[in-house]
């Protein structure tokens, strides 16, 4: 059972990448991220990784794609159905994209050297074990990356909005 | 293949990082042929989720038998450390797409070149 939900929601992200990147109207483009945002959250699901995809779906799909959909009808100019191009060089993009899929699939399956289970490790992400960690192991960096985000909404709010020079 | 045989089918740790390695592809591809600068920051969102999905994955299904048990969610804590900075990097750069298309009027990148020579 876990299998067919496992490649429902694998195609779903997979296929919802792919119109995010062939998508030619930037509006498609953005809600096609939010969906394979949703998808790959359902995939942590699957690993047992609770807490991991309550925070996808908050941030991404709630954050993240909205954030990229306001930026999107704050930058729009023209015809919305050719608001997304491609560029003269898409075709090596693509030849360089598939090369390294190729490249890291080969890796994947001929690598017999991971330590894998017998059985998956099943114990799960809760919120608890994550935060025993996070305020103990990993505090430190946990500080560190409030300050980041502090500063990084402050930058933001200056690039967008301009400084006022006070005399 | 019927259903029922479909559903004896392992998903194992290679399935997972096949998926991953598709999403970064193709978040690769968006990097390299897409024209708008949102759409491009889009593209490098799918390629850290690519990589969230990889940490979670070998997390769940790789085991040391020397890792301390205190540090058996250590990927978990990789993933979200990668989630906060990617909130903080695209927040940054959606401001840097509003700034540069005040001034220039466009997010199309091959018409920001006036630092080549």
């Amino acid at each position: 059972m876990g299998t067919i939900f496992f490649f429902i929601f694998a195609i779903l992200a997979i296929a919802a990448a792919w119109g995010v990147v062939t998508s030619k109207n930037i509006m498609h483009s953005a809600l096609y991220l939010a969906l394979s945002f949703a998808g790959v959250a359902a995939l942590y699901i699957l690993m047992n990784a609770d807490y991991l995809a309550a925070v996808q779906l908050l941030v991404y799909t709630g954050g993240i794609a909205i954030m990229v959909i306001f930026a999107v009808m704050l930058t729009l100019r023209g015809d919305v159905r050719e608001s997304n191009p491609e560029n003269k060089a898409w075709g090596w993009g693509a030849v360089v994209s598939i090369l390294m899929f190729v490249m890291i699939a080969a890796v994947i399956y001929t690598n017999a050297d991971w330590r894998i289970l017998p059985t998956a490790w099943d114990n799960a992400g809760t919120a608890a074990d994550i935060s025993l960690l996070l305020l103990t192991k990993f505090m430190i960096p946990f500080e560190a990356a409030a300050v980041l985000l502090t500063v990084a909404l402050v930058g933001a709010v200056i690039l967008a909005k301009g400084v006022k020079v006070s005399k | 293949m019927s259903l029922s045989n479909l559903s004896n089918l392992s998903v194992g740790l290679s399935t997972y990082l096949l998926v991953a390695a598709m999403l970064f592809c193709l978040g690769l591809y968006g990097v390299f042929a897409k024209r708008n600068m949102i759409a491009i920051l889009m593209s490098i969102e799918l390629m850290l989720n690519a990589v969230n999905i990889n940490f979670v994955a070998f997390n769940r299904f790789l085991w040391n038998e020397k890792v301390d048990v205190h540090y058996v969610l250590t990927g978990h804590v990789s993933a979200l450390f990668v989630i906060i900075v990617a909130a903080s990097e695209v927040a940054v750069g959606l401001a840097l797409v509003i700034a540069v298309y005040r001034n220039r009027h466009t997010t199309n990148v091959d018409e920001l070149n006036w630092l080549k020579w």
